[in-house]
């Protein structure tokens, strides 16, 4: 039930993003300097922040079709989907760590002062 | 004077539009298994590896479009994710919309976006110019 509704969600704001997504990268058909300028703000903490949440939902959102499909089709998809729930959870939670430090790790540096 | 014309009675649906659903069905299946390969490369190249989106320029996206492969990548992920997510916000539609107007409009404005984002992307694949300044 939950995954369903979080499916739902997750697929809904993506989308949302992607109508903006499509309409930021339309202007390199403008010019350089205004495609800069828009990419710049995807560069701020903030922004960075949502990234990770945009790649999160996107994540659960792939894993957890893969999962509808395999309930769908393999013959103990039925039987073994709640088992398949807490896997996709394991698998999104192993690749959101490292991907959210390496998103982040430059954010951070900049916001705390490096060494480096 | 004569009775009102009358429709034809409503019989079993049959054929036609019947298989319509059924391909949306598979559509978002398929789709979905080529959009995890395509979304998933795509966020791990524009966001994790390399420095992520804190080397992305003018002159990075002018790189990769200077190759077909990532032209048809993209190409391809734009035309598969938009018609997923708007087959995707159709079914939410007609699942909490209750007012047939209400529905209607949801509708058409999705449609509009749809179209006009399609269009505007794939307009830009195909006349990205690395030379405009």
């Amino acid at each position: 039930m939950w995954t369903w509704v979080a499916h739902r969600i997750t697929g809904v704001a993506v989308f949302f993003f992607l109508l903006v997504h499509v309409l930021d990268t339309a202007l390199v058909r403008v010019s350089p300097s205004a495609y800069d300028a828009v990419i710049a703000t995807y560069k701020t903490p903030i922004v960075n922040l949502m990234e990770v949440g945009l790649v999160g939902a996107v994540l659960f959102h792939a894993l957890n079709g893969i999962r509808i499909i395999l309930v769908d089709f393999w013959s103990k998809g039925t039987r073994l989907q709640r088992q398949m729930t807490w896997t996709i959870v394991a698998i999104w939670l192993v690749l959101m760590v490292p991907g959210a430090y390496f998103m982040l790790i430059h954010t951070v540096e900049n916001l705390f002062g490096s060494t480096s | 004077m004569s009775a009102p014309a009358l429709n034809a009675p409503k019989t079993a649906r049959s054929g036609g539009r019947t298989n319509y659903e059924m391909w949306s069905w598979v559509f978002m299946r398929v789709s979905g298994i080529v959009l995890v390969f395509l979304v998933l490369g795509h966020l791990l190249i524009m966001n994790i590896l390399d420095g992520g989106v804190q080397r992305i320029n003018f002159a990075f996206v002018a790189g990769r479009w200077s190759s077909p492969f990532w032209q048809v990548w993209d190409l391809l992920q734009l035309w598969l994710a938009m018609i997923h997510g708007a087959n995707g916000l159709r079914t939410i539609i007609n699942d909490y919309s209750e007012r047939d107007q209400t529905r209607f409009w949801l509708k058409a404005a999705l449609l509009t976006a749809t179209v006009f984002t399609i269009a505007l992307g794939t307009l830009v694949i195909f006349t990205f110019d690395p030379n405009i300044s």
